[in-house]
């Protein structure tokens, strides 16, 4: 495994939930990234943000580790969930919530 | 560089023969599409997974010429 993959294993390994997206949460540079900042926001999840924009190998050893083709990238106890359509669908059906808190992350909203 | 409709929508039809295909450009640049696409091929597979398999179908293009593709996807009812 190359070592930006290993980097990027330990960081999903390392952290409950990880964001992979452009630009950090306080500060999203894209309105997808921006749109799965809101729902995690709004469901109180704490996460860490990685910054493809700082590190071009991780933007594109990200891809190659998930098998997906592009930014967000969320990540739940090291399984990839989805981009920023998928993230979206699950919030809507109310399934996002039920996730986290299936995987022993708290939620405060019930979403 | 954009990308048309319909190559986008050939591209799938080519990997999912059976596709029900609907494209809507949303913002009219060639770059931002929304895509729906239903075929038998997505039963069983999670939502990641159906995605995966649209995204192979466009070879490459997602993600640079086609930077984003807001995806819904379902196996028929």
């Amino acid at each position: 495994m190359s070592d930006i993959h290993e980097q990027i294993r330990q960081e999903v390994a390392s952290n409950d939930v990880v964001l992979f997206m452009k630009g950090t949460p306080n500060a999203p540079m894209c309105g997808f990234s921006g749109q799965v900042v809101q729902i995690l926001d709004y469901l109180g999840v704490p996460y860490k943000g990685v910054n493809v924009l700082a590190d071009d190998e991780i933007r594109q050893g990200i891809k190659d580790f998930s098998n997906w083709p592009t930014i967000p990238q969320l990540y739940v106890k090291g399984e990839f969930v989805g981009g920023c359509d998928i993230i979206r669908e699950m919030f809507q059906a109310g399934e996002l919530g039920s996730h986290f808190t299936e995987n022993g992350i708290p939620v405060r909203q019930s979403a | 560089m954009a990308m048309q409709a319909e190559e986008i929508e050939r591209l799938i039809k080519a990997a999912l023969p059976d596709a029900q295909i609907e494209i809507r450009d949303l913002a009219g640049d060639g770059d931002h599409y929304s895509a729906t696409v239903i075929s038998a091929a997505f039963k069983g597979k999670t939502r990641v997974q159906q995605h995966q398999i649209v995204y192979a179908a466009l070879k490459e293009q997602m993600g640079g010429v086609l930077h984003a593709l807001a995806l819904q996807t379902s196996a028929p009812a």
